[in-house]
């Protein structure tokens, strides 16, 4: 009892603790538990994101070690180098957990600078309409029938070799090139609820266009956001590593990309190094997994009607092909 | 409309000048589709208005008469094809700057309080921006106002509905909040867009009776946009019967609906519902609203009205006087025909 005093104290002092908004915002989601793909995809995607930000720190040695000078041959896993060596006798486990920050810093960059592009680029066109709209539409239009990785080559391949080691630099380029796919869903979106009454409301008030924009319209796009930005970071991994592979960029820290490159240009699948290209490509693989599994999950609490037909209420299963009809007959026995 | 249109202003007639008029307002909106380029849709024609203080003026009619696009005209957001706005007299000015200040004079409610709060902002939200955008209130100042205008349209306790979200509220609670949100403006006129027509009956009476209120309290001109004639009479001092983007009919809210001069709203009222009436209405009419695109030509109605005559094809009927205060726009009214109708 006598513990509870003080706070019965300050509640009596404070006139309106009541003011606090206690109110529960997103009861839905309370109720019900995460999707299972979320549950998946987060824990898959968070174990990358905490190798990216601690895996460098944790690597047991560093990206210029060399077990021995002598041997030309990769070494198989052992006890004390866990994923062998590749043919400079550099240890593989090292250089995939130093790799992880480049390649997944790099997606996520790319991933940030395209969503905002995007979401600049699709919301304007989709609000303001005509000549604007006409133009943004286009632009976006010639960058989704652009061939993507090509033209990151063309405009990578003449940069100074310090902007290449850049993670900002090559961040921004590889999202000019990613941007395109997310504006278009944006802008479709921002025309179904810029006649919204909320919207009219708000020019009603005298709400300025961008203050409409950013406060009104914005936040109703955010499912969409979140998943383009997932799909985009998705893109970046893959282009990312498709450079490094194919040698356009060649990071000094090295990158998953950089490890399949050395692999392949040493024929490890040939000569059946199977540790040397396996677990980059594993990797980015799981990667990709996690975040796609994460956007199907973000797809089902958006739209539950997903879930529904997934979980197959009253028995009725959506087959690939073949509309699910619930027989007359049940419906019959229900009515009587 | 012909050279007979002598500009009669609609509306309730009061002292001084009324807070916002409208002086021919016209809209046209052109179709965009291939092969209909350069038609339009004659939405509003040719229509005067006057809203003067501490009145209700309601404008009836069916889908698709221009009532709400009337609504939308006189709060700015589409821009008439001719005709002008005057507040308090002088023109309304065409700049950004002027458009904001007629915002802070002249607010819309709108039909639907499903959509028309945002559901990403709380209520308390809804009420602050108007606030923050039109008055120097800021800080403690401006709770105490929030939480003084939800009480004012009735959401007691003020401060725990400042913390909700719009879906936590039910439609009539809404519809409050956009009230609410509508008078934190500080507005002198207030056009509501059939603001019960998605509500509960048994709320639609409160929400009636707060515009009552707010005309009395609040000194507002209150226009009220509806198809239920029924609710005009409660609330309007005066009716404007709207068809097919024109006014056929004007006057005194009880004479309007106890003595209907014009077929349509003749039609309009005996569709209404009355519960003392034992059998089926008889409709004093037929068919439905005329395309806009290709409206009839002379009178609107007169595909479909049950006394149509020669001349209503040829020419269109200018208003015309229909009792006190009362308009008319009929060829029945005009002085050699009305007399060739009783004799017939």
């Amino acid at each position: 009892m006598t513990s509870l005093d003080p706070a019965l104290a300050a509640a009596a002092a404070d006139p309106a603790p009541q003011l606090e908004p206690a109110a529960p915002r997103h009861s839905r989601t309370r109720r019900h538990r995460p999707p299972a793909k979320v549950l998946v995809g987060g824990a898959i995607t968070l174990f990358f994101v905490l190798m990216a930000l601690f895996g460098p720190l944790l690597a047991p040695h560093s990206a210029s070690w060399v077990a021995n000078t002598t041997n030309g041959t990769p070494q198989a896993p052992t006890g004390s180098l866990w994923l062998g060596t590749d043919n400079m006798q550099h240890d593989l486990f090292s250089l995939l957990l130093i790799g992880s920050r480049s390649t997944l810093l790099i997606a996520f960059l790319a991933g940030a600078i395209a969503t905002v592009l995007s979401v600049a680029v699709g919301v304007t066109a989709g609000y303001v309409g005509g000549v604007a709209d006409e133009i943004l539409s286009a632009l976006s239009n010639i960058f989704l029938a652009l061939p993507g990785l090509l033209i990151l080559m063309v405009i990578i391949s003449p940069l100074p070799v310090p902007d290449k080691g850049n993670s900002f630099v090559i961040g921004l380029v590889v999202a000019i090139t990613s941007w395109a796919y997310g504006a278009r869903a944006l802008r479709a979106q921002t025309l179904a609820l810029r006649g919204q009454d909320y919207v009219v409301s708000a020019r009603v008030i005298g709400e300025r266009r961008i203050r409409i924009i950013l406060f009104e319209i914005v936040p109703n796009l955010l499912p969409i956001v979140a998943a383009s930005f997932i799909f985009t970071v998705i893109y970046g991994l893959g282009v990312y590593v498709a450079l490094c592979y194919l040698g356009v960029v060649s990071p000094s820290s090295g990158s998953w990309g950089t490890m399949l490159q050395g692999a392949q240009s040493n024929s490890a699948i040939g000569n059946g190094w199977w540790w040397w290209y396996l677990p980059p490509a594993l990797a980015v693989a799981l990667v990709g997994l996690g975040l796609a599994l994460l956007n199907f999950g973000i797809d089902e609490i958006i739209n539950p009607r997903i879930r529904s037909a997934r979980t197959g209420r009253g028995g009725v299963k959506f087959q690939l092909g073949l509309t699910p009809v619930v027989r007359a007959a049940a419906r019959e026995g229900d009515a009587r | 409309m012909t050279e007979t249109s002598t500009a009669v202003v609609h509306g309730p007639k009061r002292e001084g000048v009324p807070a916002l008029e409208a002086r021919r307002l016209t809209k046209h909106f052109p179709l965009t589709s291939l092969g209909e380029r350069g038609r339009v849709v004659h939405a509003v024609e040719d229509v005067s208005l006057a809203l003067p203080e501490k009145t209700v003026t309601a404008v009836v009619g069916e889908s698709g008469s221009g009532k709400s696009t009337l609504a939308r005209l006189l709060t700015g957001l589409i821009k008439p094809t001719s005709g002008e706005l005057l507040l308090d007299g002088s023109p309304v000015g065409t700049s950004a700057r002027e458009r904001r200040a007629y915002t802070s004079d002249v607010h819309l409610v709108l039909q639907d309080p499903f959509s028309s709060l945002n559901a990403a902002h709380s209520v308390k939200y809804h009420i602050e921006r108007p606030l923050k955008l039109h008055t120097k209130l800021r800080g403690a100042e401006l709770e105490a106002k929030t939480v003084e205008l939800l009480e004012r349209v009735s959401l007691h306790p003020g401060t725990d509905f400042a913390a909700k979200f719009p879906h936590e509220l039910s439609g009539g609670q809404r519809q409050r909040v956009a009230i609410a949100r509508g008078l934190a403006v500080g507005p002198r006129v207030l056009l509501a867009d059939e603001p019960v027509s998605m509500l509960d009956v048994s709320i639609r009476l409160g929400v009636l009776n707060l515009f009552d209120e707010l005309r009395e309290n609040e000194n507002l001109a209150i226009l009220y946009v509806t198809h239920d004639i029924a609710s005009a009479r409660y609330l309007a001092d005066t009716i404007v019967v709207m068809y097919a983007g024109e006014v056929v009919e004007s006057g005194p809210a009880t004479q309007i609906t106890d003595s209907p001069q014009h077929p349509y709203t003749q039609l309009l009222l005996s569709a209404a519902p009355d519960p003392s009436r034992g059998q089926a209405p008889v409709l004093r009419g037929k068919g439905s609203p005329p395309s806009l695109v290709t409206p009839p030509t002379g009178c609107r109605f007169h595909p479909r009205c049950p006394f149509a005559m020669p001349v209503c094809e040829e020419r269109t009927p200018p208003p015309l006087p229909a009792g006190a205060d009362q308009v008319a726009a009929c060829w029945l009214l005009a002085p050699p025909t009305a007399e060739a109708a009783s004799a017939g």
